[in-house]
Order: C-alpha cells, then sequence, then structure tokens
C-alpha cells in the first residue's frame, strides 16, 4: 500500500482524515499513484495536476524521505520507501506569500 | 412570510445570511469552504434551494460545488473547463499572442427556467455550458471568435464576469468580459457579436472608439424591460436602449464615473445605483465616504445615499459582483465590501444597516427572495 498524506484542504474535499492508503499497480511512480489516487477520490482530480496538461499544478509540491522530489520526472520511481510503504508521500500547498 | 438569503462569496469562505421579510434581524451561516476563494455563488431562480458556487484556490484549483438545500449541504460536481479544440491564443502584454489558459470560474448564471441548465463565465475569458447540473461542461467557443485574438488582459486578469440572460427570449445573452467589452449572442450562443458601439476608452486605447477592448466593469438590466441596459465601465457610466447596439452616457452628476457595480430597482426600471470609486488606482471611494448613488431617472441625475454608511475614513472597494437587489416591497439592496462588510437597505437605499462587519474581503453578493 502508498501511503499518501493529503493537505488540509484536499483531505476535506475527498472527506478523509490522516493519511489515505492506495494499491498501485505496476511502476509507483508519481504518474500511477496519482492516477490511483484520483480513481479512489475523483473529486481530486484538478487539484493537484492540471486537468488538461496533466502536470503538476504550480503551487503543489510533492516530498518523501525528506526530499522533494516535485521536480522529478512523473514516470520516475518513487522512493523504495514510499513503494514499501515504510514512509508516506507528501502532497503539500507550497508556502506562499506574508 | 417570505424572507431573504444572501450568498455571499469572499477570498476566504462562502457565507449566508438569511432574514424574513422585514430584513431587520439576520443569521450569518459560514465560512462554507473556508480558505478558498468563492468568486460567486447563486441560485436557481426555478429552484431556489438549488445552489451553485464557484470554490477556487491558488494552489489547487477550481471545483464547483452544489447545493440542493439552499446551501445546508453540498456536494462538488464538475470541475473541468477545457476550452473546445485547440484553445488559440489572445493578445498578452508584449504584443505577442498568448495561449487561452482556464484560471477560474468568476460568475455563474443558472437558467430561468432550467434548474439543471447554467452557464459559467471563466477566465482566461469564455464561456462554458452545463445541461446536467454542473456534472459536465462544454464551451461556446464561438464567443472567443468575436476578435478574441485581440483580446487582452487588464491588470485584473481577463474574465468573464457578467452573464445576463434574457428573461423573455432565452436565446438571448448578453455578457461582458474585462478589458474586452460587452456581447451578445441572439442564437444562445452558437454566434456572438461585440456590443461596444458608443464605449469610448481614451486612455485606455489607442482608439478609444474600438470595436473590442473597453473595460466594462458590469452591465444590469430590469427584467421587464430586457432591451434597456446599463453599464458600469472601467470610467463611465453608460445606457443602452436598443439592446447594446449604441450605448450613451449617464455619469450625469456622478463625483466619479468610476466603480464596478451597477443595479437595476427591482419594481422602478428606471432607478439604478451605483459606488463611485475615486480612480482607477485609488479603489476606495472618494473623500473617504462610502457612498451608493442612485438614479431615478436612468441615468444622469444622481442622488447620493449615505444614511448609515461611513461618511469618513472609509477606503473600502465594492467589486463588480458585490451588489444584489431583493423583490420584496419596498426593495431590499445590498452590497459587500473589500473590508468584509455587508450593507443591507430595506427601503430602496434610504437607509443602510450593516448585516455583517467582519467577514473576508467580499467578492460577490446575491440575494434570493423566498416565498
Amino acid at each position: 500500500m502508498i501511503r499518501i498524506m493529503l493537505p488540509e484542504h484536499l483531505r476535506t474535499l475527498a472527506q478523509v482524515r490522516g493519511e489515505v492508503a492506495i494499491e498501485v499497480d505496476g511502476p509507483v511512480t508519481q504518474r500511477s499513484v496519482l492516477d490511483a489516487l484520483e480513481v479512489r477520490y475523483p473529486v481530486l482530480r484538478g487539484t493537484i495536476r492540471d486537468h488538461g496538461t496533466q502536470k503538476r499544478r504550480a503551487f503543489v509540491r510533492f516530498f518523501a524521505c525528506q526530499q522533494d522530489i516535485s521536480l522529478e520526472p512523473p514516470d520516475a520511481p518513487l522512493p523504495d520507501a514510499v513503494t514499501l510503504g515504510t514512509e508516506p508521500l507528501l502532497i503539500v500547498g507550497a508556502m506562499a506569500g506574508g | 412570510m417570505s424572507g431573504v438569503r444572501l450568498l455571499v462569496g469572499t477570498r476566504k469562505g462562502a457565507f449566508i445570511l438569511t432574514a424574513d421579510g422585514k430584513r431587520k434581524t439576520w443569521e450569518v451561516n459560514g465560512p462554507h469552504f473556508g480558505g478558498w476563494e468563492l468568486y460567486h455563488l447563486k441560485g436557481s431562480p426555478v429552484n431556489p434551494d438549488r445552489l451553485y458556487a464557484s470554490q477556487c484556490s491558488g494552489w489547487f484549483g477550481q471545483k464547483i460545488q452544489r447545493s440542493n438545500d439552499g446551501g445546508r449541504t453540498w456536494e462538488p460536481v464538475g470541475s473541468e473547463f477545457l476550452y473546445d479544440g485547440v484553445p488559440g491564443t489572445h493578445q498578452w502584454y508584449d504584443g505577442t499572442q498568448h495561449p487561452w489558459e482556464f484560471k477560474r470560474v468568476w460568475h455563474l448564471e443558472p437558467s430561468p427556467t432550467d434548474p439543471d441548465l447554467v452557464y459559467a463565465g471563466v477566465e482566461d475569458a469564455a464561456m462554458f455550458r452545463s445541461a446536467d447540473g454542473g456534472q459536465s461542461w462544454h464551451e461556446l467557443p464561438s464567443l472567443r471568435s468575436a476578435k478574441g485574438h485581440l483580446w487582452s488582459p487588464g491588470a485584473g486578469g481577463m474574465g468573464l464576469h457578467t452573464i445576463l440572460i434574457d428573461p423573455t427570449n432565452p436565446n438571448r445573452i448578453f455578457i461582458a468580459i474585462s478589458a474586452a467589452g460587452a456581447f451578445r449572442t441572439d442564437d444562445a450562443g452558437q454566434t456572438w457579436r461585440p456590443i461596444n458601439h458608443g464605449l469610448k476608452s481614451p486612455y485606455q486605447l489607442p482608439d478609444p472608439d474600438a470595436e473590442v477592448g473597453h473595460c466594462v466593469h458590469r452591465i444590469a438590466l430590469h427584467p421587464s424591460r430586457p432591451g434597456v441596459l446599463f453599464m458600469q465601465k472601467h470610467w463611465d457610466v453608460m445606457r443602452s436602449d436598443d439592446a447594446g447596439d449604441s450605448w450613451h452616457d449617464i455619469g450625469g452628476d456622478l463625483p466619479s464615473d468610476f466603480g464596478f457595480p451597477i443595479d437595476v430597482h427591482a419594481h422602478e426600471p428606471e432607478t439604478i445605483y451605483v459606488v463611485p470609486i475615486k480612480s482607477d488606482s485609488e479603489h476606495f471611494p472618494p473623500e473617504g465616504r462610502l457612498r451608493v448613488y442612485r438614479s431615478r431617472t436612468g441615468g444622469n441625475e444622481w442622488e447620493p445615499l449615505t444614511n448609515g454608511l461611513p461618511q469618513h475614513d472609509c477606503y473600502v472597494n465594492v467589486l463588480r459582483d458585490a451588489m444584489a437587489v431583493d423583490s420584496l416591497d419596498p426593495c431590499g439592496v445590498y452590497f459587500g465590501t473589500t473590508g468584509g462588510q455587508v450593507y443591507g437597505s430595506a427601503d430602496g437605499g434610504d437607509r443602510w444597516t450593516p448585516i455583517v462587519r467582519d467577514l473576508p474581503a467580499v467578492l460577490s453578493v446575491e440575494v434570493q427572495t423566498l416565498p
């Protein structure tokens, strides 16, 4: 199971608390994890990736194992610890202003 | 007893304010969708408990929410706003052509006859239609054929902010776009044409009489006379007596003819309201005095309405979608400010009271008159 921690506003939209855990078929990558997440929670479509381009929205970041992996290619494998479920993939809203 | 329900969109959520027909005691409910920008909420004229809301975020994009119980509960519906075909380009700040990019929904306009039919005005400017209660959205692409390649965003973005459906002819729809102008369809959106003849923008456009490019801030009409339009332009308050074919200035004796909202009294088609703002860079009332101006003559002659409004040290703005009128008698008038106040008048504007003072910056105010 892949563990995912969503930001508060997306947890509210998806009506979940805490982490979510999802099954991913095949290679565990940003794309496959987000595809599976959006199948499970269709309301999240368009909130993490742009509807049309499927690119990461500008002010959404992906953290894992204390690394910012936002700029990794979407089909690059996620860290083993995420694949094994020992670490979550953190989806966070970027710091903004103030 | 009849009542009213105000749907207030703010920078950080939605609020629903309700009162009975006396409009003296108000209940404040919210925030709904706290932390999100609620550009606009509006109810179906045929089913007042059917509400639509535009919820957006700089982080997480656009969502559309729908309620079937007057805003007590909500459900997300479709939020995929994809331009029809290859999006094409419009004029960009540096003179180059720039691809159309969806940013947000500025305005939602439910059909006057079908609760599942709703239109959305979006930035970058385009119009979408949903016939299934907001589940799916399809662009009316020919609007962008109305010289869309010449449209260019202003400082506030290139948003389609006004949608007026002719209550006597649903095939006729008027829309307005910031820094592009006003447009009309007479065939339910299959074709559109600019309706900006008579608008003059000498300090905003190189050709002050250009066919498109005028920064229209708001259009309003009275349902009994849908061919008579009132417009608050960037500068200038305008009127058309021929469904937008031509416009003339009715700013008259206003202290400033810059502003954002404009609205029409529910029972007096020649009574209109504006909120003069000092200038396009000083987005606050002249002299720090918040005054609604009312014309009972369809323009040119205006009277300040000040009773109950702050008359010193007031530097708020009133945005284009943040004024509404109810249909009770006497007519109620409401507006919200960027300072978070929502003011109401239960007597057509003679006396005002703050319904609520400390909301986040108000983006939009709509009112429903309930049986």
